[in-house]
């Protein structure tokens, strides 16, 4: 459904990617991995047309690339960027408010998966926790219909108890939606991804199923430099430091 | 007691006429991240469309419509100005600066061809020539006039910013402007709405300060953006609220200094008061957010 062929960006002059191909299938979720910096981030971005880039991107065969971020989010990409970016100075209840892009938004489903976006409507949403936040944030996506959603780093940060939840929402909804999924996280990886795709130095290094991926210690450890055996949240040190990951472009 | 209450109430006639400039003004930079010296010419376009339809016009309804008719001008060259000049300098500040200030400077040239460099005479109604008593001091009808007018539009614009959708987009968009994008919203088309707003409310105080000061003349706000440029920054960028504040305090103590001190004095002082503001708090009074 997603087709990104040859997708080269740049950041103040420096070429970020360089040739990125690769497919996202219209079902399920597609991980995209890599060490940090590799360009995971900038590859959602220059999708979004955040970043200027060359090359070709299209959705059903539609070409995608140059045009205007919010055109293509009314087109059915919806986003989720990294830090959430939830509007601190907002009521929670606003920030879905300013997400409604549809006549009728699905806020049964939202409050359904997250009852506590109803209880906490009036509060800031500069005050909750990183793991409500990212309730804000995922809840703005399934207000309305989409055909694809783009989700950088979901568990970044987050509890382990809360990285659990996230994960067992983002299941159920890639039962309805593909996701493109830019995440640290293995474990959570492993549980959600049918298909991977790796970066390295701004290309794609391997892609295919996520299972022969992780279940390979010895190609996990080359493509991403960390082991894949572990299960709970930091599996296996795949997270180095949270300040080291604060530089992935 | 009574020259406490006059001069109290002057300042904050003065200052209501910097809230009036400051909210617009603060509004376009919180969102828009543009440094509109351009402001000011907002301003002298309602004080001459305004004087302009006022020599026009008559009746009880006159000077009512002319005022409506200059902030409709501001409003238009506010919209105008950003569709055609800063639309396509976005993310290119040193270029929009450089186009704000030459606009600015265009502006008072193309009013002194149209006008002449001298004042002109306002035609204000006769009621805000006269005086009412309050607290034993003989108050000027035109600052109640202004302080009335300021309170109307804090309390329309904090509504506004609150209860509509395009205020939704714009308190968000002050926040961060490409997650508004990413949301699937045109941030840019309220950019040229906030710009029309500050347009209004530019043209608004250009027509009411031609009441306040006795005339008008194409340097007037040129002179009145530097004010409320002192305020924007005290207020907090991009905060209406803020302004308010900031407007009231430098108002009061531009009058109490120049009437206790000396002429001019007043000036200094507001300079001072912003130096303490960024040493002690930067982001200013209310920090970065469209309230």
């Amino acid at each position: 459904m997603l087709d990104v062929r040859d997708l080269s960006a740049w950041i103040g002059g420096s070429h970020i990617l360089q040739g990125v191909t690769f497919g996202v299938e219209g079902t399920g979720v597609t991980a995209l991995l890599g060490r940090n910096g590799v360009g995971k981030t900038s590859t959602l971005r220059a999708i979004l047309g955040e970043l200027p880039a060359t090359g070709s991107v299209t959705v059903d065969g539609e070409p995608v690339l140059g045009r205007p971020t919010h055109r293509l989010v009314r087109a059915g990409l919806g986003y989720v960027p990294e830090d959430r970016c939830v509007f601190a100075g907002l009521s929670v209840a606003e920030n879905l408010r300013l997400a409604c892009r549809v006549p009728d938004p699905d806020y049964d489903t939202v409050y359904s998966l997250f009852p506590e976006l109803r209880t906490r409507a009036r509060q800031r949403a500069g005050t909750l926790s990183g793991g409500q936040q990212q309730m804000v944030a995922i809840g703005r996506l399934l207000l309305n219909p989409n055909r694809l959603l783009l989700i950088d780093e979901p568990t970044k940060g987050l509890a382990p108890k809360v990285v659990a939840e996230v994960t067992a929402v983002l299941a159920q909804v890639a039962q309805r939606v593909p996701i493109l999924l830019v995440e640290q996280n293995l474990a959570v990886v492993r549980r959600l991804a049918g298909t991977a795709v790796v970066l390295a130095a701004g290309r794609v290094a391997w892609q295919g199923e996520a299972a022969d991926l992780l279940g390979d210690a010895d190609r996990t450890r080359s493509l991403l430099g960390v082991g894949s055996t572990g299960l709970g949240r930091g599996a296996a040190s795949d997270a180095p430091s949270q300040s080291s990951r604060r530089g992935d472009h | 007691m009574g020259t406490v209450v006059l001069l109290a109430l002057t300042g904050l006639g003065l200052g209501a006429l910097y809230f009036l400039i400051a909210s617009g003004l603060s509004l376009v930079f919180g969102l828009a991240d543009v440094l509109n010296f351009a402001h000011g010419l907002f301003l002298s376009v309602g004080a001459y469309a305004t004087w302009w339809a006022g020599g026009r016009l008559s009746g009880p309804w006159g000077f009512p419509v002319a005022v409506l008719f200059g902030v409709a001008c501001g409003a238009a060259v506010g919209g105008l100005v950003e569709l055609v000049l800063i639309r396509p300098l976005y993310r290119r500040p040193t270029e929009q600066v450089l186009v704000t200030v030459g606009l600015s400077l265009a502006g008072v040239a193309l009013l002194q061809a149209g006008w002449g460099a001298d004042p002109r005479r306002y035609p204000s109604p006769q009621w805000t020539q006269k005086v009412t008593r309050v607290l034993g001091a003989d108050v000027p009808n035109d600052r109640l006039l202004l302080i009335g007018v300021a309170v109307v539009v804090l309390a329309g614009l904090l509504a506004f910013l609150r209860f509509t959708r395009y205020g939704l987009v714009i308190r968000a968009g002050v926040e961060n402007r490409a997650m508004v994008s990413a949301l699937g919203i045109d941030v840019r088309r309220a950019f040229t709405l906030v710009f029309a707003i500050g347009g209004a409310l530019a043209g608004l105080a250009g027509a009411l300060g031609g009441v306040y000061f006795g005339s008008v003349s194409p340097g007037q706000g040129a002179s009145l953006l530097i004010f409320a440029f002192i305020v924007v920054v005290i207020g907090g960028m991009g905060s209406v609220t803020g302004s308010a504040y900031a407007a009231v305090a430098v108002g009061l103590l531009q009058q109490f200094v120049n009437y206790y001190g000396t002429a001019g004095a007043g000036d200094i002082c507001v300079v001072a008061l912003l130096a303490v503001v960024l040493l002690v708090r930067p982001a200013g009074i209310a920090g970065r957010a469209a309230t």
